[in-house]
Protein backbone atom coordinates (compact mmCIF):
# COMPACT_ATOMS: atom_id res chain seq x y z
CA UNK A 1 0.00 0.00 0.00
CA UNK A 2 2.83 2.38 1.23
CA UNK A 3 4.80 1.74 -2.44
CA UNK A 4 1.77 2.14 -4.33
CA UNK A 5 0.88 5.09 -2.47
CA UNK A 6 4.56 6.27 -3.05
CA UNK A 7 4.65 4.98 -6.33
CA UNK A 8 1.78 6.94 -7.43
CA UNK A 9 3.02 10.50 -5.60
CA UNK A 10 6.65 10.11 -7.97
CA UNK A 11 3.69 9.45 -10.88
CA UNK A 12 1.89 12.62 -10.00
CA UNK A 13 5.59 14.82 -9.38
CA UNK A 14 6.98 13.48 -12.31
CA UNK A 15 3.80 14.54 -14.31
CA UNK A 16 3.22 17.67 -12.54
CA UNK A 17 6.63 19.00 -13.23
CA UNK A 18 6.81 17.99 -16.82
CA UNK A 19 3.17 19.86 -17.11
CA UNK A 20 5.00 23.26 -15.31
CA UNK A 21 8.62 22.60 -17.53
CA UNK A 22 6.34 22.18 -20.59
CA UNK A 23 4.31 25.43 -19.35
CA UNK A 24 7.60 27.36 -18.86
CA UNK A 25 8.37 26.59 -22.28
CA UNK A 26 5.38 27.67 -23.59
CA UNK A 27 5.53 30.89 -21.91
CA UNK A 28 9.23 31.53 -22.77
CA UNK A 29 8.49 30.48 -26.28
CA UNK A 30 5.78 33.03 -26.54
CA UNK A 31 8.10 36.02 -25.34
CA UNK A 32 10.45 34.46 -27.74
CA UNK A 33 8.18 34.96 -30.39
CA UNK A 34 8.06 38.33 -30.13
CA UNK A 35 11.37 38.86 -29.60
CA UNK A 36 12.29 36.88 -32.60
CA UNK A 37 9.49 38.97 -34.71
CA UNK A 38 11.33 42.49 -33.52
CA UNK A 39 14.95 41.62 -33.60
CA UNK A 40 15.74 38.76 -35.99
CA UNK A 41 12.62 37.71 -38.39
CA UNK A 42 13.86 40.44 -41.18
CA UNK A 43 17.08 38.38 -41.76
CA UNK A 44 15.97 34.73 -40.86
CA UNK A 45 12.78 35.30 -41.65
CA UNK A 46 9.34 34.28 -40.36
CA UNK A 47 9.57 30.29 -41.57
CA UNK A 48 13.55 30.85 -40.08
CA UNK A 49 14.67 29.61 -43.18
CA UNK A 50 17.19 32.56 -43.31
CA UNK A 51 18.39 33.64 -47.00
CA UNK A 52 21.04 31.54 -48.73
CA UNK A 53 24.56 31.82 -48.57
CA UNK A 54 24.12 35.24 -46.34
CA UNK A 55 21.79 34.80 -43.52
CA UNK A 56 21.91 30.98 -42.09
CA UNK A 57 18.74 29.20 -41.49
CA UNK A 58 17.46 28.52 -38.10
CA UNK A 59 15.39 26.03 -39.09
CA UNK A 60 16.40 22.46 -39.01
CA UNK A 61 19.45 24.12 -38.53
CA UNK A 62 22.12 21.13 -37.11
CA UNK A 63 24.66 24.03 -35.89
CA UNK A 64 21.70 25.87 -33.14
CA UNK A 65 20.74 22.31 -32.18
CA UNK A 66 24.68 20.87 -31.42
CA UNK A 67 26.27 24.45 -30.42
CA UNK A 68 23.44 25.33 -27.61
CA UNK A 69 26.05 27.60 -25.45
CA UNK A 70 28.07 29.07 -29.16
CA UNK A 71 24.21 29.95 -30.06
CA UNK A 72 23.68 31.53 -26.50
CA UNK A 73 26.87 33.04 -26.92
CA UNK A 74 25.73 34.94 -30.10
CA UNK A 75 22.63 36.31 -29.02
CA UNK A 76 24.34 37.38 -26.22
CA UNK A 77 27.43 39.55 -27.70
CA UNK A 78 26.70 39.10 -31.86
CA UNK A 79 28.66 36.62 -34.17
CA UNK A 80 31.12 36.49 -36.71
CA UNK A 81 33.42 34.43 -38.92
CA UNK A 82 32.60 30.95 -40.50
CA UNK A 83 30.11 28.86 -39.56
CA UNK A 84 28.92 25.93 -41.73
CA UNK A 85 25.25 25.31 -41.30
CA UNK A 86 23.23 22.10 -42.54
CA UNK A 87 26.97 22.12 -44.70
CA UNK A 88 27.03 25.27 -45.99
CA UNK A 89 29.64 27.60 -45.32
CA UNK A 90 28.27 31.32 -43.96
CA UNK A 91 30.78 34.08 -43.24
CA UNK A 92 28.81 37.07 -42.36
CA UNK A 93 28.17 39.35 -39.16
CA UNK A 94 25.58 39.61 -36.59
CA UNK A 95 25.69 43.11 -34.65
CA UNK A 96 25.13 42.18 -30.94
CA UNK A 97 21.71 42.59 -30.46
CA UNK A 98 21.33 44.16 -26.52
CA UNK A 99 19.30 41.57 -25.36
CA UNK A 100 18.68 41.39 -21.61
CA UNK A 101 19.36 38.02 -20.24
CA UNK A 102 15.80 36.69 -19.69
CA UNK A 103 15.05 37.36 -23.05
CA UNK A 104 17.94 35.70 -24.87
CA UNK A 105 16.87 32.66 -23.43
CA UNK A 106 13.26 33.21 -24.60
CA UNK A 107 14.31 33.71 -27.95
CA UNK A 108 16.70 30.86 -27.37
CA UNK A 109 13.49 28.64 -26.45
CA UNK A 110 11.68 29.77 -29.30
CA UNK A 111 14.12 29.25 -32.40
CA UNK A 112 15.35 25.93 -30.57
CA UNK A 113 11.61 24.36 -30.70
CA UNK A 114 10.12 26.10 -33.80
CA UNK A 115 10.33 24.94 -37.55
CA UNK A 116 11.12 21.30 -36.81
CA UNK A 117 13.87 21.82 -34.00
CA UNK A 118 13.39 19.88 -30.67
CA UNK A 119 15.27 21.11 -27.62
CA UNK A 120 14.36 19.26 -24.49
CA UNK A 121 16.08 21.28 -21.70
CA UNK A 122 14.51 24.83 -20.89
CA UNK A 123 17.56 27.42 -21.29
CA UNK A 124 17.21 29.97 -18.38
CA UNK A 125 18.18 32.97 -17.65
CA UNK A 126 20.75 31.40 -15.08
CA UNK A 127 22.07 29.78 -17.93
CA UNK A 128 22.66 32.31 -20.27
CA UNK A 129 23.79 34.71 -17.56
CA UNK A 130 27.01 32.69 -17.12
CA UNK A 131 27.85 32.46 -20.56
CA UNK A 132 30.56 34.87 -21.24
CA UNK A 133 32.28 36.45 -23.86
CA UNK B 1 -10.76 17.36 -66.22
CA UNK B 2 -10.14 16.59 -63.05
CA UNK B 3 -6.67 17.48 -63.42
CA UNK B 4 -7.78 20.93 -64.62
CA UNK B 5 -10.01 21.51 -61.45
CA UNK B 6 -6.40 20.47 -59.33
CA UNK B 7 -4.32 23.22 -61.26
CA UNK B 8 -7.58 25.38 -60.69
CA UNK B 9 -7.41 25.04 -57.47
CA UNK B 10 -3.67 25.49 -56.70
CA UNK B 11 -3.80 28.43 -58.55
CA UNK B 12 -6.40 29.89 -56.19
CA UNK B 13 -4.13 28.66 -53.12
CA UNK B 14 -1.05 29.82 -54.24
CA UNK B 15 -2.46 33.19 -55.17
CA UNK B 16 -4.69 33.80 -51.62
CA UNK B 17 -1.36 33.00 -49.39
CA UNK B 18 1.56 34.47 -51.67
CA UNK B 19 0.56 38.29 -52.51
CA UNK B 20 1.74 39.05 -55.97
CA UNK B 21 4.88 41.21 -55.97
CA UNK B 22 6.23 43.18 -59.41
CA UNK B 23 9.95 42.55 -59.80
CA UNK B 24 12.05 45.87 -60.48
CA UNK B 25 12.33 46.56 -64.40
CA UNK B 26 16.19 47.47 -64.41
CA UNK B 27 17.59 43.81 -63.39
CA UNK B 28 21.26 44.39 -61.59
CA UNK B 29 24.21 42.68 -63.53
CA UNK B 30 27.17 42.15 -63.16
CA UNK B 31 30.15 44.50 -65.01
CA UNK B 32 31.85 43.23 -67.71
CA UNK B 33 34.86 44.94 -67.11
CA UNK B 34 35.85 45.97 -63.42
CA UNK B 35 38.29 48.10 -63.69
CA UNK B 36 38.79 49.05 -59.67
CA UNK B 37 39.91 47.25 -56.59
CA UNK B 38 38.49 47.69 -52.72
CA UNK B 39 41.79 48.59 -50.88
CA UNK B 40 41.55 47.82 -47.25
CA UNK B 41 42.47 51.31 -45.36
CA UNK B 42 41.33 50.51 -42.50
CA UNK B 43 41.23 47.11 -40.70
CA UNK B 44 39.09 45.42 -37.70
CA UNK B 45 36.16 47.08 -37.21
CA UNK B 46 33.10 45.33 -36.18
CA UNK B 47 29.56 48.07 -37.50
CA UNK B 48 30.97 50.89 -38.75
CA UNK B 49 27.94 52.64 -39.25
CA UNK B 50 29.01 55.98 -40.52
CA UNK B 51 32.23 57.43 -42.14
CA UNK B 52 33.06 61.75 -41.81
CA UNK B 53 36.32 63.30 -42.77
CA UNK B 54 37.66 66.05 -41.41
CA UNK B 55 39.68 68.27 -43.57
CA UNK B 56 43.08 66.60 -43.27
CA UNK B 57 41.45 64.24 -44.68
CA UNK B 58 41.50 61.89 -41.73
CA UNK B 59 38.29 59.88 -40.75
CA UNK B 60 35.76 60.08 -38.37
CA UNK B 61 33.66 56.73 -37.80
CA UNK B 62 31.20 55.76 -35.60
CA UNK B 63 30.89 52.17 -34.53
CA UNK B 64 27.48 51.11 -33.65
CA UNK B 65 28.10 49.66 -30.30
CA UNK B 66 29.45 53.07 -29.49
CA UNK B 67 32.19 53.80 -30.20
CA UNK B 68 33.44 56.95 -32.10
CA UNK B 69 37.33 56.23 -34.14
CA UNK B 70 39.39 58.79 -35.66
CA UNK B 71 41.50 57.32 -37.90
CA UNK B 72 44.59 59.54 -38.50
CA UNK B 73 48.09 58.65 -40.36
CA UNK B 74 47.28 54.71 -39.71
CA UNK B 75 46.14 55.18 -36.20
CA UNK B 76 42.87 54.79 -34.31
CA UNK B 77 41.86 57.03 -31.69
CA UNK B 78 38.59 55.96 -29.38
CA UNK B 79 37.46 60.02 -29.15
CA UNK B 80 35.74 60.33 -25.42
CA UNK B 81 33.15 61.94 -24.37
CA UNK B 82 30.69 60.38 -26.56
CA UNK B 83 26.24 60.46 -25.42
CA UNK B 84 25.50 57.50 -24.24
CA UNK B 85 24.58 55.09 -26.45
CA UNK B 86 21.48 52.54 -25.96
CA UNK B 87 22.67 49.91 -28.02
CA UNK B 88 19.70 47.40 -29.19
CA UNK B 89 18.57 45.61 -32.06
CA UNK B 90 19.17 47.79 -34.90
CA UNK B 91 20.17 50.80 -32.87
CA UNK B 92 23.58 52.10 -31.70
CA UNK B 93 25.53 54.86 -32.50
CA UNK B 94 24.79 55.81 -36.36
CA UNK B 95 25.30 58.43 -38.69
CA UNK B 96 28.08 61.55 -38.71
CA UNK B 97 28.14 64.17 -40.70
CA UNK B 98 30.64 67.56 -40.68
CA UNK B 99 28.99 70.92 -40.91
CA UNK B 100 29.27 72.46 -44.36
CA UNK B 101 31.11 75.62 -42.89
CA UNK B 102 32.86 72.73 -40.88
CA UNK B 103 36.40 74.40 -41.06
CA UNK B 104 34.75 77.44 -39.78
CA UNK B 105 32.58 76.38 -37.09
CA UNK B 106 33.71 73.54 -36.17
CA UNK B 107 30.39 72.05 -35.84
CA UNK B 108 29.88 68.21 -36.08
CA UNK B 109 26.33 65.98 -36.58
CA UNK B 110 25.49 62.66 -35.35
CA UNK B 111 22.70 60.60 -34.72
CA UNK B 112 22.26 57.82 -31.98
CA UNK B 113 19.82 55.73 -30.09
CA UNK B 114 19.29 57.37 -26.07
CA UNK B 115 17.54 56.65 -23.72
CA UNK B 116 17.06 60.08 -22.73
CA UNK B 117 13.50 60.94 -21.82
CA UNK B 118 10.33 59.04 -21.00
CA UNK B 119 9.43 56.14 -21.05
CA UNK B 120 11.41 52.43 -21.19
CA UNK B 121 13.40 51.70 -24.05
CA UNK B 122 14.82 54.13 -26.43
CA UNK B 123 14.71 56.25 -29.23
CA UNK B 124 16.80 57.97 -32.35
CA UNK B 125 18.67 61.50 -31.19
CA UNK B 126 20.45 64.18 -33.10
CA UNK B 127 23.63 65.44 -31.40
CA UNK B 128 26.07 68.30 -32.08
CA UNK B 129 29.53 68.88 -30.64
CA UNK B 130 33.06 69.88 -31.05
CA UNK B 131 36.19 68.03 -31.47
CA UNK B 132 38.79 69.36 -29.56
CA UNK B 133 41.91 66.68 -28.39
CA UNK B 134 40.53 63.58 -28.95
CA UNK B 135 36.89 64.43 -26.66
CA UNK B 136 33.51 65.89 -28.12
CA UNK B 137 32.85 69.17 -26.12
CA UNK B 138 30.04 71.46 -26.91
CA UNK B 139 27.55 68.81 -26.81
CA UNK B 140 23.94 70.36 -28.04
CA UNK B 141 20.94 67.17 -27.98
CA UNK B 142 18.90 68.97 -31.14
CA UNK B 143 15.98 66.77 -31.68
CA UNK B 144 15.62 63.62 -29.20
CA UNK B 145 12.58 61.22 -31.38
CA UNK B 146 9.81 59.93 -28.16
CA UNK B 147 8.31 57.88 -26.61
CA UNK B 148 11.02 55.76 -25.93
CA UNK B 149 10.37 52.03 -26.72
CA UNK B 150 12.20 48.59 -26.10
CA UNK B 151 11.31 48.04 -30.10
CA UNK B 152 14.46 46.50 -31.67
CA UNK B 153 13.95 48.20 -35.22
CA UNK B 154 13.68 51.40 -37.48
CA UNK B 155 16.23 53.69 -35.81
CA UNK B 156 17.06 55.33 -39.12
CA UNK B 157 19.10 57.36 -39.72
CA UNK B 158 20.80 59.70 -42.05
CA UNK B 159 21.97 63.20 -41.71
CA UNK B 160 21.96 65.89 -44.55
CA UNK B 161 22.70 69.62 -45.40
CA UNK B 162 21.56 71.17 -48.17
CA UNK B 163 22.76 74.06 -50.21
CA UNK B 164 20.77 76.51 -47.80
CA UNK B 165 22.55 75.30 -45.01
CA UNK B 166 19.13 73.27 -43.59
CA UNK B 167 20.05 70.16 -41.74
CA UNK B 168 17.93 66.77 -42.62
CA UNK B 169 17.86 63.52 -40.56
CA UNK B 170 15.61 60.62 -40.95
CA UNK B 171 13.99 58.52 -38.46
CA UNK B 172 12.70 54.87 -39.33
CA UNK B 173 9.05 54.31 -37.65
CA UNK B 174 10.44 52.05 -34.87
CA UNK B 175 8.40 49.07 -35.43
CA UNK B 176 5.13 50.69 -35.04
CA UNK B 177 4.13 50.60 -38.60
CA UNK B 178 0.53 51.34 -37.81
CA UNK B 179 1.09 54.21 -35.39
CA UNK B 180 3.51 56.45 -36.67
CA UNK B 181 4.00 56.89 -40.19
CA UNK B 182 1.01 58.64 -41.35
CA UNK B 183 0.60 60.91 -38.13
CA UNK B 184 2.50 63.75 -38.18
CA UNK B 185 1.55 64.39 -34.41
CA UNK B 186 4.08 61.33 -33.63
CA UNK B 187 7.76 60.95 -34.48
CA UNK B 188 9.27 58.23 -36.38
CA UNK B 189 8.98 57.02 -39.89
CA UNK B 190 9.64 60.62 -40.78
CA UNK B 191 12.55 63.01 -42.82
CA UNK B 192 12.84 66.16 -40.49
CA UNK B 193 14.10 69.46 -41.40
CA UNK B 194 15.89 72.04 -38.84
CA UNK B 195 18.17 74.82 -38.96
CA UNK B 196 22.02 74.02 -38.59
CA UNK B 197 21.26 75.13 -34.03
CA UNK B 198 18.68 72.82 -33.85
CA UNK B 199 15.78 75.44 -34.13
CA UNK B 200 12.60 74.63 -36.46
CA UNK B 201 12.64 76.65 -39.66
CA UNK B 202 9.17 79.30 -39.29
CA UNK B 203 8.44 77.77 -43.14
CA UNK B 204 8.54 73.83 -42.17
CA UNK B 205 5.41 72.30 -43.59
CA UNK B 206 3.61 71.71 -40.17
CA UNK B 207 4.31 74.35 -38.20
CA UNK B 208 0.42 75.79 -38.19
CA UNK B 209 -0.74 72.25 -37.90
CA UNK B 210 -2.50 71.65 -34.31
CA UNK B 211 -0.18 69.28 -32.18
CA UNK B 212 1.96 68.17 -34.66
CA UNK B 213 5.73 67.98 -34.70
CA UNK B 214 7.00 70.86 -36.72
CA UNK B 215 10.45 69.26 -37.03
CA UNK B 216 8.42 66.96 -39.71
CA UNK B 217 9.12 67.87 -43.43
CA UNK B 218 7.89 64.82 -45.05
CA UNK B 219 6.28 61.34 -43.41
CA UNK B 220 5.22 58.06 -44.73
CA UNK B 221 8.68 56.40 -44.70
CA UNK B 222 9.88 53.09 -43.23
CA UNK B 223 13.16 52.93 -42.02
CA UNK B 224 15.75 55.91 -44.28
CA UNK B 225 19.39 54.68 -44.08
CA UNK B 226 20.31 57.04 -46.76
CA UNK B 227 20.03 60.77 -47.13
CA UNK B 228 22.20 62.78 -50.08
CA UNK B 229 22.06 65.98 -51.70
CA UNK B 230 22.33 65.65 -55.41
CA UNK B 231 25.68 67.32 -56.35
CA UNK B 232 23.69 68.87 -59.65
CA UNK B 233 19.79 69.82 -58.87
CA UNK B 234 20.28 70.51 -54.87
CA UNK B 235 17.62 67.89 -54.07
CA UNK B 236 17.36 65.64 -51.27
CA UNK B 237 17.45 62.07 -52.07
CA UNK B 238 16.55 59.09 -50.14
CA UNK B 239 16.58 55.69 -49.61
CA UNK B 240 14.21 53.54 -47.07
CA UNK B 241 13.88 50.10 -46.12
CA UNK B 242 11.14 48.49 -47.35
CA UNK B 243 9.71 44.86 -45.32
CA UNK B 244 10.26 42.00 -47.97
CA UNK B 245 10.71 43.51 -51.65
CA UNK B 246 9.78 47.39 -51.63
CA UNK B 247 13.37 49.33 -51.03
CA UNK B 248 12.66 52.58 -52.31
CA UNK B 249 14.15 55.69 -53.62
CA UNK B 250 12.42 58.76 -52.85
CA UNK B 251 13.12 62.61 -53.88
CA UNK B 252 12.34 64.48 -50.16
CA UNK B 253 9.78 67.53 -50.94
CA UNK B 254 8.43 69.47 -48.51
CA UNK B 255 5.10 68.28 -46.84
CA UNK B 256 4.54 65.16 -48.80
CA UNK B 257 3.29 61.71 -47.75
CA UNK B 258 5.90 58.96 -49.47
CA UNK B 259 2.63 56.48 -48.40
CA UNK B 260 4.20 53.49 -46.00
CA UNK B 261 2.08 51.13 -45.33
CA UNK B 262 -0.83 52.70 -46.92
CA UNK B 263 0.97 52.05 -50.32
CA UNK B 264 4.07 50.02 -50.82
CA UNK B 265 5.77 47.45 -53.79
CA UNK B 266 6.37 45.37 -50.84
CA UNK B 267 5.08 42.43 -48.53
CA UNK B 268 5.04 41.12 -44.90
CA UNK B 269 8.12 38.93 -44.39
CA UNK B 270 5.86 36.08 -44.34
CA UNK B 271 4.92 36.57 -47.72
CA UNK B 272 1.56 38.09 -46.73
CA UNK B 273 0.75 41.35 -47.87
CA UNK B 274 -0.65 44.26 -45.36
CA UNK B 275 -1.84 46.76 -48.31
CA UNK B 276 -3.18 45.68 -52.17
CA UNK B 277 -2.29 49.30 -53.95
CA UNK B 278 0.81 50.65 -54.66
CA UNK B 279 -0.48 53.95 -55.48
CA UNK B 280 -2.65 56.61 -53.95
CA UNK B 281 -3.74 59.92 -54.75
CA UNK B 282 -2.26 62.27 -52.39
CA UNK B 283 1.33 60.10 -51.57
CA UNK B 284 4.40 59.99 -53.60
CA UNK B 285 5.52 57.46 -56.31
CA UNK B 286 9.17 56.60 -55.42
CA UNK B 287 11.83 57.42 -58.14
CA UNK B 288 12.79 53.66 -58.12
CA UNK B 289 12.23 50.42 -56.06
CA UNK B 290 14.23 46.97 -55.51
CA UNK B 291 12.04 44.04 -55.63
CA UNK B 292 13.54 42.03 -54.41
CA UNK B 293 14.88 44.39 -51.84
CA UNK B 294 18.49 44.42 -51.23
CA UNK B 295 18.47 46.19 -47.97
CA UNK B 296 20.19 49.67 -48.74
CA UNK B 297 22.15 51.59 -46.77
CA UNK B 298 24.61 54.50 -47.47
CA UNK B 299 24.14 56.49 -50.41
CA UNK B 300 26.70 58.57 -52.25
CA UNK B 301 26.37 60.55 -56.05
CA UNK B 302 29.80 60.18 -58.22
CA UNK B 303 31.06 63.36 -58.80
CA UNK B 304 35.04 63.01 -58.48
CA UNK B 305 37.51 62.60 -61.40
CA UNK B 306 38.86 59.76 -60.17
CA UNK B 307 35.93 57.58 -61.88
CA UNK B 308 35.48 58.99 -65.37
CA UNK B 309 32.72 55.61 -66.15
CA UNK B 310 30.82 56.51 -63.12
CA UNK B 311 30.27 60.40 -63.13
CA UNK B 312 26.71 61.34 -62.04
CA UNK B 313 25.85 57.31 -61.01
CA UNK B 314 24.32 56.85 -57.52
CA UNK B 315 25.98 54.34 -55.14
CA UNK B 316 24.43 52.54 -52.64
CA UNK B 317 25.17 49.73 -50.29
CA UNK B 318 23.57 46.67 -49.92
CA UNK B 319 23.58 44.99 -46.66
CA UNK B 320 22.07 41.61 -47.79
CA UNK B 321 23.54 41.06 -51.19
CA UNK B 322 26.88 41.96 -49.81
CA UNK B 323 27.76 44.40 -53.03
CA UNK B 324 27.77 47.94 -54.05
CA UNK B 325 25.21 49.08 -56.43
CA UNK B 326 26.15 51.37 -59.18
CA UNK B 327 22.77 53.11 -60.43
CA UNK B 328 22.90 55.07 -63.72
CA UNK B 329 20.76 58.00 -63.94
CA UNK B 330 19.02 59.53 -66.80
CA UNK B 331 16.65 62.78 -65.94
CA UNK B 332 16.06 61.29 -62.57
CA UNK B 333 15.47 57.78 -63.47
CA UNK B 334 17.26 54.85 -62.88
CA UNK B 335 18.18 53.26 -66.22
CA UNK B 336 20.63 50.58 -65.46
CA UNK B 337 22.04 49.01 -62.40
CA UNK B 338 25.66 47.22 -61.69
CA UNK B 339 26.69 44.90 -59.14
CA UNK B 340 30.13 46.08 -57.81
CA UNK B 341 32.53 43.86 -55.65
CA UNK B 342 30.62 41.06 -55.34
CA UNK B 343 30.76 39.33 -52.01
CA UNK B 344 32.47 42.54 -50.46
CA UNK B 345 30.39 42.05 -47.49
CA UNK B 346 27.89 43.59 -45.62
CA UNK B 347 28.09 47.60 -46.87
CA UNK B 348 26.81 49.77 -44.20
CA UNK B 349 28.39 53.65 -45.40
CA UNK B 350 29.44 54.63 -48.82
CA UNK B 351 31.21 58.25 -49.11
CA UNK B 352 32.95 60.41 -52.17
CA UNK B 353 35.79 61.68 -49.49
CA UNK B 354 37.34 65.34 -49.93
CA UNK B 355 40.11 63.76 -51.55
CA UNK B 356 37.81 62.38 -54.37
CA UNK B 357 38.28 58.67 -53.69
CA UNK B 358 34.75 56.87 -52.31
CA UNK B 359 34.89 55.17 -49.35
CA UNK B 360 33.16 51.90 -48.17
CA UNK B 361 32.59 51.00 -44.46
CA UNK B 362 32.03 47.17 -44.64
CA UNK B 363 30.81 45.36 -41.47
CA UNK B 364 33.34 42.61 -39.75
CA UNK B 365 36.16 44.37 -41.77
CA UNK B 366 36.46 48.09 -42.05
CA UNK B 367 36.78 50.45 -44.09
CA UNK B 368 37.82 50.42 -47.87
CA UNK B 369 39.28 52.52 -50.71
CA UNK B 370 37.77 51.99 -54.32
CA UNK B 371 41.05 52.68 -56.06
CA UNK B 372 41.88 52.39 -60.08
CA UNK B 373 43.19 48.50 -60.89
CA UNK B 374 46.95 48.08 -61.75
Amino acid sequence: MKSALLSLFVTLSVVFSSFSQTDALKESMERGHEIYTDFCMSCHLPNGKGVEKVYPPLANSDYLIKNREASIKGLKYGMQGEITVNGKKYNSVMAPLGLSDDEVADVMNYISNSWGNKNNKLVTEAEVSKIKK
Amino acid sequence: MKQLHIIFALILISLSACAQQIESEIKATSPVNENYTAELVVSDINIPWGIAFLPDNSMLITEKSGELIHFKNGTKTSISGVPEIYVRGQGGFMAIKLHPNYETNGWIYFSYASAEGEGDGGNTAIMRAKLNNNTLVEKQVLYKASPNTKKGQHFGSRIEFDNDGYLYFSIGERGERDENPQDITRDCGKIYRLHDDGTVPTDNPFVNTPNAKTAIYSYGHRNPQGLIKNPETGDIWEHEHGPQGGDEINIIKKGKNFGWPVISYGINYSGTSFTDITEKEGMEQPEFYWVPSIAPSGMAFVTSNKYPEWQGNLLVGSLKFEYLERLTLENGKVVKREKLFEKMGRVRDVIQAPDGFIYVAIEGKGIVKIVPQK
